[in-house]
């Protein structure tokens, strides 16, 4: 069996920078090109029944993606298994509902609010209980994804169960309208922040906090021995996760200008740590692979309405026997640097 | 906020928040028994405890064929056709139990793979059981004909002893002893104890992991069915998704009293069980689980280990 990802990250390591940025950019062109490729007979096979393929795009696609990465901060990079990563995004979603039906304030304005309110909360969250290990951190965010859903719930400013309507959209950005006729500039948006927090995760693993995470979760004890303040960067990664999650919650209530507290169940949280470990765990490609597949795959079924989440849970059983490690594992790429390293000594 | 009823029902409200403990006690042992050998949180439990449920109305229903609106049962009818619910029950989560420990953990478990991934896989395994479960019910809820007459031994100082919330509490006691023995004296008890101490070292010792494993699974599963079969006693009517909230508290339960460990999952359960009632009585329903999950992280920070936990090795993703 050819293995393709080994191929894949020998290709990469290979090849010199000019042929890595045509790459790139070939790359980012053929996604931004994603949303039409719906409309051509002989790519029509990807055209998502039921749902609108461009919306599809968006939410879940883009927004589990980009939700998988800022949970992969947390999960892969630091090794904390936070199983509320839902609460962040509802978190940003609230926010945006909230400030935008009451304030004049509009989404891009919001957007830098909701990620503090976001990354408030993670701080809150992970002072007194960072200081736990494994499981019992596992529960206690699983705890925190469900109070916050409780409580928008029973609240009068969240609306209860109705929810929030008729929440603005945000307005049009260089010529580009962002509402509901235009799903393909959401997409885009949605895109670019995806490559931000590409960018940010890149320059975070090769500095400093990349460093002392990967540390704090191969071993704690021997990082904090070392002189990591560990619980100092639990926090960061916590709370930059959380920033990840608050932005991609501004952005969804903003598209989908309704927004009710059965939307942010704990099944989200679920969604998106399996996106992480289906994908490959602490590696980049993986999440973003595996939150591709795992948020297209229900929607490309729906024509099997009925069966279509015992499909996936089948999925996820298979593919975690099969390939343990997720589809791009992180171990192999480290294998095939340490091989670079030792020809080169 | 209604504070006077904790005084003016303190008694009722200690009754029923007990049998509601007790059901989370059998649950969480199923939790708390897979997390001593394995060291991994068993998220199909709850969908096993959903199995016993349907497993209950379908005895009830379908095997003796008592509809929703017949008759009581007296005498010894009443006895064998609840004991065989309870038996089949207690059967059909068992089994199910050994069945998600074979399709989801065993091969990964050979592998050596991180927890990850039999994390990802068991909550697969639990989308599997409560879609067909749906798929099979039509999302409608099944309610369990009642059979028993909720008739009341009488009252002591406001609490009221109804037949089934006695029966409840009763059998979960027996049941948790019958356990506790079991595992504390019987040689199959202590393979269990040794491998939740060591897996290495009790496979040198001769010990069949893969068997005890799948017997602790067992163990769990037929807990957990106990636990479903007292709870349709108890509540008569069951839904696909029933499991995730009892799931989650009979989780919470068994981290409250130290995860492992199975006299803390005892006493966890009857404290969470106590502590629901009460703060839904207090605060109104809606709040019961803000209440729980605060409390859990108050007594996480005063002892990270649970109230009972001895030190679990340090756990890591």
């Amino acid at each position: 069996m050819i293995n393709l990802r080994d191929k894949g990250a020998e290709l990469w390591e290979s090849w010199n920078r000019p042929k890595r940025t045509v790459f790139v950019l070939a790359l980012i062109a053929f996604v931004m090109f994603l949303p039409f490729l719906g409309n051509f007979s002989f790519t029509s096979i990807l055209d998502t029944p039921i749902a609108s393929y461009q919306d599809v795009l968006v939410y879940p696609i883009g927004m589990f993606v980009l939700m998988g990465l800022g949970l992969n901060i947390v999960v892969g990079k630091s090794g904390l298994l936070d199983l509320g990563y839902v609460a962040f995004f509802a978190i940003g979603a609230y926010t945006q509902a909230i400030l935008g039906t009451r304030t004049h304030l509009n989404a891009w304005e919001i957007l830098p609010i909701g990620m503090g309110l976001a990354m408030l909360s993670g701080v809150l969250l992970g002072l007194p209980t960072l200081r736990l290990r494994g499981d019992y951190l596992a529960i206690v965010t699983l705890g925190f994804g469900e109070i916050v859903r409780i409580v928008t719930l029973n609240i009068s400013i969240t609306g209860g169960t109705n929810g929030i309507a008729r929440i603005p959209s945000p307005p049009a950005v260089a010529g580009l309208k962002f509402d509901i006729m235009h799903p393909v500039n959401y997409f885009w948006l949605v895109f670019a922040m995806i490559l931000l927090v590409i960018w940010m995760i890149r320059r975070l693993s090769v500095r400093r906090p990349g460093r002392a995470w990967e540390a704090i979760r191969q071993d704690e004890d021997v990082a904090m021995l070392m002189g990591i303040p560990t619980l100092r960067y639990k926090i960061w990664s916590f709370s930059i996760g959380a920033a990840v999650g608050g932005a991609a919650g501004v952005i969804y209530a903003a598209k989908v200008l309704v927004i009710a507290p059965q939307m942010f169940t704990f099944n989200v949280s679920v969604l998106i740590l399996s996106c992480i470990v289906f994908g490959g765990m602490g590696n980049m490609w993986g999440v973003v692979f595996g939150g591709i597949i795992l948020a297209y795959l229900p929607e490309r079924i729906r024509f099997i309405t009925n069966a279509r989440q015992l499909v996936f849970g089948i999925t996820l059983v298979a593919i975690m026997n099969i390939r343990p490690d997720g589809l791009l594992p992180r171990k192999k790429r480290e294998k095939l640097k340490a091989k670079k390293d030792a020809q080169n000594v | 906020m209604n504070f006077s009823v904790l005084t003016s029902q303190f008694w009722s409200l200690c009754l029923s928040g007990l049998s509601l403990g007790l059901i989370y006690v059998l649950i969480s042992l199923g939790y708390t028994m897979v997390y001593g050998v394995l060291r991994l949180i068993n998220f199909a439990n709850s969908e096993i405890f959903m199995v016993g449920t349907f497993a209950t109305v379908w005895v009830e229903t379908g095997l003796t064929g008592h509809t929703n609106d017949s008759q009581p049962l007296h005498g010894f009818q009443l006895i064998w056709t609840l004991s065989l619910a309870l038996v089949i029950a207690m059967i059909a989560s068992g089994l199910t139990a050994v069945a998600v420990e074979f399709l989801a953990y065993r091969r990964l478990r050979a592998r050596g793979t991180n927890r990850l991934a039999s994390l990802i896989s068991a909550i697969g395994m639990s989308i599997v059981l409560s879609e067909s479960a749906r798929i099979l019910s039509h999302s409608r809820p099944q309610a369990s004909p009642r059979l028993m007459e909720k008739t009341s031994f009488g009252q002591v100082a406001g609490a009221n002893f109804r037949i089934d919330t006695v029966l409840v509490i009763i059998s979960a006691i027996l049941m948790f002893f019958v356990l506790d023995r079991f595992v504390n004296k019987s040689r199959l008890g202590k393979a269990i104890r040794a491998v939740s101490m060591s897996e290495e070292n009790s496979k040198l010792m001769g010990i069949n992991l893969n068997r005890v494993i799948s017997i602790t699974f067992l163990i769990g599963g037929l807990m957990t069915g106990a636990a479903s079969f007292f709870f349709m006693t108890v509540y008569e009517t069951t839904k696909f998704n029933v499991g995730f909230s009892l799931g989650l508290a009979a989780f919470t339960a068994a981290v409250l009293g130290g995860i492992g460990n199975l006299r803390g999952a005892f006493f966890g359960g009857i404290a969470l069980g106590l502590l629901e009632t009460m703060s839904a009585a207090v605060l109104g329903s809606q709040w019961k689980s803000v209440t729980v999950f605060v409390v859990l992280v108050l007594v996480l920070l005063v002892r990270p280990n649970g109230i009972f936990g001895e030190a679990i090795q340090q756990t890591r993703v």
